[in-house]
């Protein structure tokens, strides 16, 4: 079964980290932002456009484009 | 003494850098780049301290300009004591940056700010539990209401007495790795030993250039340590541990009123409605468009048609309301026109020093100052805009738009402002933290039409209106903008194909929550404009102008010409010139010089097109046009015109030339003033260099088009036409290969980043 990423959360569904992909740049912002492995995440919100997306992480909201939020493979469920 | 602060992005630094420097707050000078650290004096304390702004980081990883401006400092200039801000109402983020800090050899104080809001909330910080969890001083404060202000000095102040060890909360098996490299260090001497040895376990790029050996031995015992899901990533392992360790540790010092499930804030209220899926864009296009109408308009609210064409009252307007930006424009110039009619009714007539002074100094400078209350309104409703949060959205709105062309949502904020004045526009990149595209940016602020250029485009406008029937002002006009516009998409695509490369940054965003704007630091930041831009026209500007006044008054035997233009060392630089703008049109002719010349003018400020043309008119007394009721320079360049025409075969092919004038005037270097603000943002002479070559390039490369394009239109109509579609089919047809991706250019780099391009 393909991992469930952050890109695939449906609106108003939330979600915990399991692993950060991509490269260090990259992945070392995310990190530094807070979503590390056993963070919840909940997508707030999709811009108008398709994309970025907004997200709840930590207790605050994060903008990062779904290019990014694919790199965050979420726990699966059950 | 020295005391550094340090913080998150928007964790109300700069406001407590503020509340401490109070008005004794030295505001670096433009020092560009995103390398911005600000210097002030805190007074209040037995011995003078210097209070260091570092700019807003959520990390000291080597990854941004910011981070790194801040690490080298902490590093190596020894602060006293770090004051470390922390948002309260984002606690657990905040912290994260909190443990890197704690890990310097320097004593730290944490400044808890915005316990307020959270009171407001319902919520609280159990600050003595985080003093003893971080072992070091923990304060309350707002910052925004200057208070526990002095208990936070004064605890800094009894921090810095001592000296600190650096704590980590690195542990496990890592733990043995970062002491032994922390004693390697401390054996070589190395200052901040702890600090350094968890960068060099994280591995990560700076470390490794610095401490090359270090590094290189860690990486023997680094791969014994099973890093499970991290695969060997340190990076990762490391922020794992910090943020476990905020979880376990510190966050139960934050007391948080749960909210009922469901129910929504204020600023999620807002936010609803502000980036709605579909009111987002249309309620975002309508507040920009409020934003101008409020600063340019001169028929406010539309209400025109409600007020007596006889209304005309100075300055509020003429069978119309002025929009408040345009009453302020107008009182100013009132103002300079009444001072400088005043100072030129006691000067000597005729001398060479009256012309200097009046004619020249004062009527250039006046014409820039009579700017500021248009900039300081546009800057007035955009800091609004900025510090309610609602810029961020904005970017969250418009990113996907942007990134066709190479640049984030960020980027457009600066470039919507290049339309009032490229010079803020440029100076507002600097929010952009992604290198190459500040750098695009920069390079496309001059494409967007600027207010300086209007005159231009409407002197033309009216002497095309006048000349022929069926084509009227605004359609020149708006065609400006409109090529402005195509130009800098077009431009922005081709310089990250070529001289700026990288690809479109990826777009991580905090989006704070909304707040109520507040005027204490709108006004800060509007009085930095002001006197940044005073201070522009007061040397760049007026140095500028006294050169150019001296070119075209003086010849080249030092005689002074004020009636003969042709023979002034302008005229002649403008005759020796003109050859280079034969192939645009409006250098051919016996007065195509005088286009040349104003042009020319033009790259030190753009309102000096006119001017330039109006003079030449003046000192020549060309032969005006038979029209009715146009205005001098109109006339005048009117006949100007016919005297390219003359060469061309008729008036009318002389529209081209203009076309491909006003081009070269739309694209060129559109002033002193942007780029010097372009050299302080780029922050090389080489960039800045590269910079004036693609714009004097693409001004050059467009207005030639124009013209051959104008003139075969002129010369036969349907031949264009066909042109034309054809041109239009390549296009469409690249754009439909590059979608279904058969066309692979810019797009080598990793898979994945493939959309991103």
């Amino acid at each position: 079964m393909e991992e469930k990423t952050l890109k695939a959360l449906a609106k108003g569904e939330s979600g915990i980290v399991k692993r950060v992909t991509g490269d260090g740049k990259l992945r070392r912002r995310l990190f530094d932002m807070g979503i590390t492995p056993g963070a919840e995440v909940c997508l707030r919100k999709v811009a108008p456009l398709g994309d970025p997306i907004e997200i709840t992480v930590r207790g605050y909201e994060l903008s990062l484009r779904k290019s990014e939020a694919e790199l965050v493979i979420l726990q699966s469920i059950g | 003494m020295k005391f550094a602060l340090a913080g998150n992005p928007n964790c109300g630094k700069t406001t407590l850098f503020n509340a401490l420097t109070g008005a004794t707050a030295h505001v670096g000078n433009w020092p560009g780049v995103t390398v911005d650290k600000r210097t002030g004096v805190y007074k209040k304390l037995p011995e003078k301290v210097d209070i260091i702004d570092l700019p807003g980081i959520y990390s000291l990883s080597p990854y941004t300009p910011e981070e790194i401006v801040s690490r080298n400092f902490l590093l190596d200039e020894n602060p006293d004591c770090i004051i470390n801000i922390v948002d309260a109402t984002n606690l657990e983020r905040n912290l994260y940056l909190t443990t890197q800090i704690l890990e310097l050899d320097v004593p730290v104080v944490v400044a808890l700010n915005m316990t307020d809001i959270l009171q407001a909330e319902g919520g609280r910080v159990d600050e003595a539990l985080l003093r003893q969890k971080l072992g070091v001083p923990v304060v309350s404060i707002s910052a925004l209401k200057s208070r526990g202000i002095v208990e936070l000095t004064e605890a800094a102040y009894r921090a810095a007495q001592s000296p600190r060890v650096g704590a980590t909360v690195v542990d496990g098996e890592l733990l043995q790795a970062v002491r032994s490299a922390e004693e390697t260090y401390r054996g070589h001497g190395v200052g901040n030993a702890l600090f350094h040895a968890v960068k060099a376990v994280e591995g990560d790029s700076l470390e490794r250039e610095t401490h090359a050996e270090v590094c290189a031995a860690l990486d023997t015992v680094k791969a014994t340590i099973d890093t499970g899901i991290f695969e060997g990533d340190f990076e990762g392992v490391v922020a794992d541990i910090r943020y476990r360790y905020i979880d376990k540790e510190l966050k139960s010092a934050l007391v948080r009123k749960k909210r009922a499930d469901g129910a929504l804030g204020k600023s999620d209220k807002i936010d609803k409605v502000l980036t709605h899926r579909i009111w987002g864009i249309p309620i975002f296009l309508l507040i920009m468009f409020a934003v101008f109408h409020l600063t340019f308009s001169e028929n406010f609210l539309y209400l025109g048609w409600l007020i007596p064409d006889s209304f005309d009252v100075p300055i509020i307007g003429s069978s119309a309301i002025n929009s408040p930006g345009v009453m302020l424009f107008n009182a100013m110039v009132w103002l300079t026109d009444t001072l400088g009619g005043a100072i030129g009714g006691v000067m000597p007539e005729g001398t060479w020093y009256t012309g200097l002074i009046c004619d020249g100094l004062l009527e250039g400078l006046f014409s820039v100052l009579g700017f500021i209350p248009q900039i300081l309104c546009l800057f007035l409703w955009l800091s609004i805009l900025e510090d309610s949060g609602y810029m961020a959205r904005v970017a969250f709105i418009m990113d996907r738009a942007f990134r066709k062309f190479g640049l984030s949502g960020k980027a457009f904020m600066p470039l919507i402002m290049c339309f009032g004045c490229a010079v803020p526009g440029i100076m507002a990149t600097r929010t952009l933290e992604n290198e190459p595209e500040r750098r695009r940016t920069v390079m496309l602020a001059p494409f967007f039409s600027c207010g300086a250029k209007l005159p231009i485009w409407a002197a033309f406008g009216g002497v095309f209106a006048q000349a022929f029937t069926g084509m009227n002002a605004e359609v020149v006009v708006y065609s400006m903008y409109v090529l402005g516009i195509a130009i800098a998409i077009l431009a922005s695509l081709l310089l990250k194909l070529t001289i700026v490369k990288g690809e479109t940054p990826p777009f991580i965003m905090e989006l704070p929550a909304y707040h109520a704007p507040r005027a204490k630091n709108i006004a800060v930041r509007l009085w930095e404009k002001l006197k940044h831009y005073c201070f522009r026209a007061a040397t760049v500007i007026a140095g500028a102008i006294v050169v150019i006044w001296f070119l075209s008054n003086f010849s080249f035997t030092f005689r002074y010409v004020p009636d003969d233009s042709g023979m002034s060392m302008l005229g002649m630089i403008g005759k020796g010139l003109s050859w280079l703008f034969v192939p645009l049109g409006f250098g051919m002719g016996e007065n195509g010089w005088k286009f040349v010349v104003a042009a020319f003018t033009g790259l030190i400020a753009k309102e000096m097109v006119v001017a330039t043309m109006g003079t030449f008119a003046g000192m020549d007394g060309d032969e005006a046009l038979e029209t009715d009721g146009a205005e001098l320079a109109d006339t005048a360049l009117g006949a100007m015109m016919l005297s390219i025409g003359g060469v061309l075969g008729g008036f009318s092919a002389a529209v081209p030339a203009m076309f491909a004038f006003m081009a070269f005037n739309l694209l060129s270097v559109p002033c002193m003033a942007a780029v010097a603000a372009a050299g302080g943002e780029l922050n090389s002479k080489r960039k800045l260099w590269t910079a004036i070559g693609f714009w004097m390039l693409t001004a050059y490369l467009t207005a030639l088009i124009v013209f051959w394009y104008g003139m075969l239109c002129v010369a036969c109509w349907w031949a264009a036409m066909l042109v034309g579609i054809a041109v239009a089919g390549g296009i469409a047809t690249l754009a439909v290969l590059k979608a279904k991706g058969l066309l692979a250019f810019g797009k080598k780099r990793a898979p994945g980043q493939g959309d991103a391009a």
